[in-house]
C-alpha cells in the first residue's frame, strides 16, 4: 500500500455521500438507515487502517470495493436466512455469482451518478419541507454532520436532528423514492433546482459568520448542480443557467472578504482577484443555457453576473445591460428585492437622484424594511448625492439588521464615512 | 535508546466524515513527526475488535477480548526513546486523547549484554 499520507479535500464527505446514495439504491429507501450505518462503519475502519498504514493511492477505490463487500455479505446472509431483498434475491438471481456481477455494475461510476441523482430527487420529495429538503440533501449526499449543518444554518443541533429525521420518515416510507422516470425528473427538476439555488445562497449570503464554512456551502451546491448536468433529463436550460449563476457569483468569493475577512461588497472589489476559471466555465455554461425556448430566472441571473464579471472595473459596468436584465427578471419572478436590484442598476445608470426616486416607486418596499442591503442602498445614493446626513441613518439601520459581523462591520465603516465626510 | 510499545486503547468513532478527514490527517502528522525524528520504528497496525481466545490446558476458545470497550487494545506502534519517561512524553503528542484514548507505553524487555 502507498503512503501518500495527503488526502483530497472533503474525501470522506465526498465518498459517504456517493456510498449512502447508492447502498439506499440496492437495500431501498425504507432501508435508508442501514445504508447509512454500512457506510459509517465502512468509513470508519478506513479510518483505522489509514491511520496506521497510510492513505493508499486510490483511497477511493478503497471505500468503493469496501462498501461493495459489506453490501454483498449483507445480501448473502439475508438470502441464508430466507429473507427478501428488493433487486437481487429475486429468482433470477440466486447464485452468489450473479449477484456479484450485478454489484459491480452498481458501483460503476456512472451508476454511482446515477444513485446520487436519484437521491437528490428522492430528497426534494414534494412532502418535504424546503429547509428540510436542503437539510437532508447535506447531510445525506453531501455527509455534513448534523451539527455542521446546525452551524451553517446557525440553528440548534436538535432542531436540525428533528428536521431531518422527519424528512427520512418520509423518504424511507416512500418506497418510490429512487424510481425516477424522465417525466418525474422533469416535475420535480424545479424543486431540485431552488434547493440548489438556496444552499448556494445560504453559503453566499447566509448567517454564519465563518467564511470558510459558506465558502462550503457554495461548493456542495455547486458540485450537485454539476451532477444535474451530467444526466440529460435533468440537463436543462435552467439548470446550465443555475450552474453559470453559481460559477459567476462564485468567481467573486475571493475578492469578497478583505485582509481582516471583513465583507467587500461588488463594487469596492479588487477585480483582479475575481477567479477567472470560475468565469470562463461559468461563461460556458450560460453559452448552453441558452438553447431552445426555455429563458428563465437563472439564466436572466447569470446573465446579469456575467455583465459584471465582464466589466474590468466597476464603471466601465454595462449598466443598460443590467437595467434590461432585471426588467426581463421583474417580468418572470417579480420581487422587491429584484426591484431593488434594478433600482440599484438604474442608480449606477443614470445617478444616485434617479435611483433613489425607483428605490421609492418600488411596489411592495414594505417588504425590505427588514432587508439590510435596502438601507445601505438608500445610504449609499444618499452619500452619492452629497448628503451625508441622509446617508447615516440608512446606514446605521443596515447596521442593525446585518446578518453577519462582516456585514455589520462594513455598514458600520459607511456610516464612519458619513461622519467623516460631512 | 530503547524501545516501546504503544498500546492504543479505545477511541470514539468519529460522528462525520468531516471529522474522520480530520483525525487521519492528524495522526499522518504525528507519525510524520516521530517519523523525521527518527523516533519511530514501526506505524504499526490496527486490530479488529473481535478475536478468540485460548485459553487454560483444556485450550478452551472463546470469543474475546472481554474488555470494556474502553480497555480495548485498538492498534499499536513501536517507538524509540531514550527511556520510559521520554517515550511517555512522545506518546502525549497522539490524537487519540482527542478521542477520548488512552495510550499504553511499554517497554520491550530487553537483556543488556
Amino acid at each position: 500500500m502507498g503512503q501518500v499520507d495527503t488526502l483530497v479535500d472533503h474525501l470522506f464527505r465526498r465518498e459517504a455521500g456517493r456510498m449512502v446514495a447508492i447502498l439506499t439504491r440496492i437495500f431501498g429507501p425504507a432501508r435508508l438507515a442501514l445504508a447509512e450505518d454500512v457506510v459509517q462503519d465502512v468509513l470508519c475502519r478506513a479510518l483505522e487502517v489509514w491511520k496506521f498504514r497510510g492513505v493508499p493511492e486510490n483511497p477511493s477505490a478503497w471505500i468503493v470495493a469496501a462498501a461493495k463487500n459489506r453490501v454483498v455479505d449483507i445480501l448473502r446472509r439475508e438470502k441464508t436466512a430466507g429473507a427478501f431483498s428488493r433487486m437481487f434475491l429475486d429468482a433470477n438471481a440466486d447464485d452468489g455469482m450473479l449477484v456479484e456481477q450485478d454489484m459491480d455494475a452498481m458501483f460503476q461510476p456512472a451508476a454511482i451518478k446515477d444513485g446520487q441523482l436519484r437521491m437528490m430527487f428522492a430528497c426534494c420529495h414534494p412532502r418535504i419541507g424546503e429547509d428540510a429538503q436542503i437539510a437532508l440533501v447535506l447531510q445525506i449526499l453531501c455527509g455534513l454532520g448534523t451539527g455542521e449543518i446546525a452551524a451553517a444554518f446557525l440553528a440548534t443541533h436538535a432542531a436540525i436532528e428533528k428536521r431531518v429525521v422527519r424528512a427520512k420518515k418520509i423518504l424511507a416510507g416512500s418506497k418510490r423514492a429512487l424510481e425516477l422516470d424522465p417525466a418525474d425528473v422533469v416535475m420535480r427538476l424545479p424543486t431540485v433546482q431552488h434547493a440548489l439555488y438556496l444552499l448556494f445562497n445560504e453559503g453566499y449570503h447566509g448567517a454564519n459568520p465563518q467564511l470558510a464554512i459558506r465558502v462550503d456551502l457554495c461548493r456542495e451546491a455547486m458540485y450537485l448542480t454539476e451532477l444535474l448536468l451530467d444526466h440529460p433529463p435533468a440537463r436543462t436550460g435552467s439548470s446550465y443557467g443555475l450552474a453559470a449563476l453559481m460559477c459567476l457569483h462564485a468567481a467573486r468569493l475571493p475578492a469578497r472578504a478583505n485582509a481582516a475577512g471583513g465583507f467587500v461588497p461588488m463594487e469596492f472589489q479588487d477585480r483582479s482577484k475575481w477567479d477567472q476559471d470560475l468565469i470562463l466555465k461559468g461563461h460556458s455554461f450560460l453559452g448552453k443555457s441558452a438553447h431552445g425556448w426555455e429563458f428563465g430566472a437563472y439564466q436572466i441571473e447569470a446573465a446579469i453576473a456575467s455583465v459584471h464579471a465582464s466589466a474590468p472595473r466597476i464603471e466601465e459596468t454595462d449598466w443598460a445591460a443590467v437595467v434590461t436584465l432585471y426588467d426581463s427578471l421583474s417580468r418572470i419572478k417579480p420581487s422587491a428585492v429584484v426591484a431593488l436590484n434594478r433600482a440599484i442598476a438604474v442608480g449606477q445608470h443614470k445617478g444616485p437622484e434617479r435611483g433613489l426616486e425607483e428605490v421609492r416607486a418600488i411596489a411592495g418596499r414594505e417588504d425590505l424594511l427588514g432587508y439590510p442591503f435596502y438601507w445601505a442602498t438608500l445610504g449609499e445614493f444618499e452619500l452619492r448625492a452629497g448628503r451625508q446626513g441622509l446617508a447615516l441613518p440608512n446606514f446605521q439601520k443596515a447596521e442593525a439588521l446585518a446578518r453577519n459581523p462582516f456585514e455589520r462591520a462594513h455598514y458600520s465603516a459607511r456610516a464612519d464615512t458619513c461622519c467623516r465626510e460631512r | 535508546m530503547s524501545q516501546f510499545v504503544y498500546f492504543y486503547r479505545g477511541w470514539e468513532a468519529p460522528a462525520s466524515p468531516t471529522e474522520m478527514q480530520q483525525q487521519i490527517q492528524k495522526w499522518s502528522a504525528w507519525f510524520k513527526q516521530l517519523s523525521e525524528s527518527g523516533r519511530l520504528t514501526d506505524r504499526g497496525y490496527p486490530l479488529e475488535r473481535t478475536g478468540k481466545v485460548v485459553v487454560g490446558k483444556t485450550k478452551s476458545i472463546t470469543d474475546g477480548p472481554y474488555a470494556e470497550a474502553k480497555d480495548f487494545v485498538g492498534g499499536y506502534s513501536i517507538v524509540e526513546a531514550d527511556d520510559i519517561m521520554h517515550a511517555v512524553e512522545l506518546a502525549k503528542g497522539c490524537p487519540t486523547f482527542e478521542s477520548g484514548g488512552s495510550v499504553e507505553v511499554r517497554p520491550l524487555l530487553v537483556m543488556k549484554s
